[in-house]
């Protein structure tokens, strides 16, 4: 076997097409370097100049494995291990001299398909590497075929591909599962966008921008009004002047009893059940709709009812949830709590303390005081927008007095402000307000642009209440979602804004895919793989099992493609040339010209062409063409192309 | 198509009015060195047709009548003996050839002779040569025989045996002419007249060479998967007998291959099987129905129609 200059470039451009997505997260220079070698052996191989000698390759590994140590501080580990091994790929590409080289190439890229995975397990990712994989296919029948042509190639490649589809089902269904992620690597943290454990100005409507996903949602019953759609996320409880945070953390167990009491719900009403599967967010919060009751993973519920997982959610969970939508919430609370619920920075926001002092003054009870908070940003030209203006040092004296324009988190935090001000228990809750319903799927999505933060008020009595400033101001953005408050120029994220119905209908159909991919494909952990065999019959299923099912399968399968080909072997091949006569053939019965069995070409044009004398010319001609590949033994690709063409063209 | 060969069928259908598909056929076996059986009714143009093909094809011609007293020497040749003389030292047998030494045959009423003298005749058609007292002799070349069959039910005939059928190449039959034709025979001059003014279009090489381009006739794999079909249907079907010989199938392709060849084309289609077919299979084949009375024409017909073209 020869290293031909094609072949060369079908292993440029395998080995390109699987470290391309790579690109983005590579260091620049290890990037650029790749690159430039790429395009380095892509001239010498147009050019058949010879190869660079060894101890310059040997330099420049060691330079790239140098930079690599300074860059990372290791070579193990993904970032260092993907760069590492995309950096010797290319740098492989410039000593490709003998068959063995390029053997070692193709499974080099073989192996560097899988490191995609460990960034992103999307649909795309999957189609483009099966793309690639399909490159280095044809790349590597070409290597062992040589004279072939592109299009042969191609077709072999598939064919193998295609072939291969039964046992990866089987290896999929079969290959037994272990615990975490398909391509998880611990030490290798997700870095998604959600929510934080803190709320500041502008934290909010950063998120919003993101269309991503939080989470899908499949209600049992009847779904709950949008407006009832609360997804309960951190509580927040202590405020510095700028920034909103829990300073005792979610569950602070040491001052149980005296400073916490356990969370309590009565007058419970309302119940709905639904499945939440939830994205990695890589942080503890399981989101469930206000206030839940039950579910089915293990978590806790903590002295503010935020509902947290044993571990950062690192990988996609399915949970059910039972929850109860009308609620009393800890009507008793612990004198601790309630007086951190009214604790404000000293000396900050004076107008804000005054304004809220005279409201405790002339009105009497505390719901007063809230409504008349609320009315105030009602009525004192109050606007919802993505782009409030900065505010400075007294954010909520700036905010109330001044800009008056902000996002839902500059009305919690002042709404919170003003309660505590006049003396009332307030907090501030973020999470997620309303859902989208997918048609298709016939699920709810719930995107990082639905984030939202509200605020809840202590009353006697009542316990904690939960109260939407933003409703006072925009109450569009709670019954309609986000692009039904702002106005249309704003800079919501595409996806987030109304579209066209075709736009919408596709987007739905997109999500409710990624949506299946996620739960079969990428859910299919050991549980799930466990219920399926269970559902198709098999019974208490162990790894043993499984494995020996894994095997067997592989050798029925194996076996039916080898009885399947040796049949070919031993078929005689269909004639292409009687191919395209019998398509002719069909053409003419379509017309009601049957030719029977037994008649002769010639005879059959003969008739043919007494029937349909005005296509005379193209009858004879195919008959002519046919009769000289099939009888006269002329054998050759031109001819059978001309009658290809001359039965594709034949019209009657 | 060979301008010679042209000429030849053009000449011969001046005289044999209204058959041009018999003249092709009888010239395409003649071309496949296969021997000829005609068998029809007397008078119909049986004799002048072969007279007019030796004529024309430039060949020597014997005509041999056959009776039912016909022995073999009748035809073989006899050696007689030589009394010492002026030309001759001494005494000796000198063989006299029989009739059978020519290049063109006609056996007239083969089926009159006995067994005996027709198996003579049969075996001379097979080897090219015949064994006369111990030496051997060859038959000129090309050696050709048409021989002439009345329909077996006439009184004071001995019917061929299949085997020997076997050995013609192919059985036609004449037929009575269309009214046309018979129009034209009636007015025209006498047919001996224009037999013996006949011109030889042809030189014997000449037909040898183109007895050898037949053999480079192509023949593709799927026309030959064609001709097994036929011969495959006519064993496994219940219709028949007994099916076609390997023979008959090498005479088929053959009479096929002078056939492609007679219309100018250098490879076989299914068609030139096809309308050669009745011709080499008809006295082949007999029904299982009625052995006696089975017409091998129709036979072949159907047998066309029963085996779809691969």
């Amino acid at each position: 076997m020869k290293l031909t200059a094609p072949l060369v470039y079908g292993i440029i451009a395998s080995i390109l097409l699987v470290s391309a997505p790579h690109a983005e997260h590579l260091p620049l220079w290890v990037a650029a370097l790749s690159t430039m070698m790429l395009g380095w052996r892509l001239y010498l191989a147009a050019s058949a100049n010879p190869l660079p000698p060894r101890w310059l390759l040997l330099t420049i590994t060691l330079a790239g494995v140098g930079g690599l140590l300074i860059e990372f501080h290791t070579l193990f580990g993904r970032e260092a291990g993907v760069t590492l091994l995309i950096l010797l790929a290319t740098l492989k590409l410039l000593e490709l001299r003998t068959a063995r080289d390029a053997t070692v190439l193709i499974y080099l890229s073989n192996f560097i398909i899988i490191t995609n995975f460990f960034y992103s397990q999307s649909i795309a990712t999957a189609l483009f590497m099966l793309f690639s994989l399909l490159v280095i296919m044809a790349t590597w029948v070409h290597m062992h075929t040589g004279t072939l042509a592109l299009k042969p190639r191609l077709r072999i490649a598939s064919v193998l591909l295609l072939q291969a589809i039964p046992l990866t089902l089987l290896l999929f269904v079969l290959f037994p599962r272990v615990q975490g992620p398909l391509w998880g690597m611990p030490q290798d943290a997700y870095s998604r966008s959600g929510l934080d454990d803190t709320m500041s100005p502008g934290s909010m409507s950063k998120l919003s921008l993101s269309d991503a996903v939080a989470f899908r949602v499949a209600f049992k019953d009847a779904p709950p009004l949008r407006e009832q759609m609360y997804w309960r996320g951190p509580v927040l409880w202590d405020y510095d002047g700028l920034t909103w945070k829990n300073r005792d953390g979610p569950t602070s167990i040491s001052g149980q009893g005296v400073r916490t009491r356990l969370p309590q719900l009565d007058n419970i009403a309302s119940p709905v059940d639904y499945t939440v599967t939830l994205e990695p967010h890589n942080k503890s919060w399981l989101f469930t709709l206000e206030m839940p009751t039950q579910l089915t993973i293990p978590a806790t519920l903590t002295y503010d009812f935020q509902v947290l997982s044993k571990a950062p959610v690192s990988v996609r969970l399915r949970y059910d949830v039972h929850s109860q939508l009308a609620y009393r919430a800890n009507a008793e609370e612990t004198p601790y709590q309630l007086q951190r619920a009214v604790t404000l920075p000293r000396g900050l926001n004076p107008r804000a303390r005054q304004l809220a002092t005279e409201w405790r003054a002339n009105l009497g009870d505390d719901e007063a005081v809230m409504r008349a908070a609320l009315g105030y940003f009602n009525r004192e030209g109050f606007i919802y927008t993505l782009e409030p203006p900065l505010l400075g040092a007294n954010a909520v004296d700036d905010f109330l007095f001044g800009s008056r324009q902000g996002f839902c988190e500059h009305y919690a935090s002042s709404f919170v402000f003003l309660m505590r001000a006049a003396g009332i228990p307030a907090r501030v809750v973020t999470g997620y307000q309303g859902a989208e319903f997918n048609e298709l799927g016939g699920y709810y999505i719930v995107r990082q642009s639905d984030a939202h933060a509200w605020a809840e008020v202590w009353l006697q009595e009542r316990g904690w209440v939960r109260i939407d400033p933003t409703a006072a101001i925009a109450p569009s953005r709670i019954q309609g979602g986000l692009n039904a408050a702002l106005p249309d120029n704003a800079a919501l994220p595409f996806l987030a804004r109304t579209q066209l119905p075709l736009l919408l209908r596709l987007r739905f159909n997109l999500d409710a895919l990624t949506n299946q991919w996620n739960q079969w494909v990428l859910g299919y952990n050991t549980e799930r793989q466990f219920a399926f065999l269970t559902r198709l019959g098999m019974e208490d299923v162990t790894w043993q099992k499984m494995a020996l099912n894994l095997l067997i399968g592989v050798a029925v399968l194996v076996a039916l493609f080898a009885l399947f080909m040796l049949r070919r072997l031993y078929t005689p091949k269909p004639d292409p040339a009687q191919a395209l006569y019998l398509r002719f053939c069909r053409k003419l019965a379509r017309a009601g010209l049957v030719r029977a069995a037994h008649e002769g070409p010639q005879d059959f044009a003969a008739r043919v062409i007494h029937g349909k004398p005005e296509r005379a010319g193209a009858i004879n001609d195919i008959t002519a063409r046919y009769l000289a590949l099939r009888y006269a033994g002329q054998d050759d690709a031109f001819a059978l192309r001309e009658l290809r063409r001359a039965v594709a063209a034949f019209k009657l | 198509m060979n301008p010679s060969l042209h000429n030849v069928i053009a000449q011969t259908e001046q005289v044999i009015l209204g058959k041009p598909h018999q003249i092709r056929l009888a010239l395409a076996c003649l071309l496949a060195r296969g021997h000829l059986l005609i068998e029809d009714l007397p008078g119909v143009g049986k004799t002048t047709l072969a007279h007019v093909l030796a004529r024309t094809l430039g060949l020597q011609f014997q005509r041999i009548q056959f009776t039912s007293d016909m022995l073999p020497a009748d035809i073989l040749g006899v050696s007689v003996y030589q009394r010492p003389g002026a030309d001759s030292t001494s005494g000796d047998f000198k063989f006299h050839p029989g009739p059978i030494f020519a290049q063109m045959i006609l056996a007239d009423e083969v089926n009159r002779a006995t067994p005996k003298t027709q198996s003579a005749l049969l075996e001379a058609m097979e080897e090219q040569q015949v064994t006369i007292e111990g030496s051997t002799r060859p038959l000129p070349v090309p050696f050709f025989v048409i021989a002439t069959q009345n329909p077996t039910n006439q009184i004071g005939t001995f019917p061929l045996p299949e085997s020997q059928l076997d050995r013609f190449l192919m059985r036609i039959q004449l037929g009575y002419p269309d009214a046309q034709a018979e129009r034209n025979l009636l007015a025209g001059v006498d047919r001996r007249e224009i037999v013996a003014k006949l011109t030889p279009q042809m030189q014997a090489a000449e037909l040898f060479a183109l007895q050898q381009q037949v053999k480079q006739v192509h023949a593709s794999p799927a026309l030959l998967d064609y001709v097994q079909a036929i011969l495959r249907h006519t064993r496994e079907s219940a219709r028949f007998v007994h099916g076609l010989s390997p023979r008959a199938g090498l005479s088929l392709l053959a009479a096929a291959r002078a056939w492609a060849l007679l219309h100018g084309r250098t490879a076989v289609i299914p068609e030139d099987i096809q309308i050669v077919l009745p011709g080499v299979a008809s006295h082949r084949l007999q029904s299982v129905q009625d052995v006696q009375l089975s017409d091998g024409d129709k036979l072949a017909r159907e047998l066309i129609e029963a085996v779809a073209i691969p």
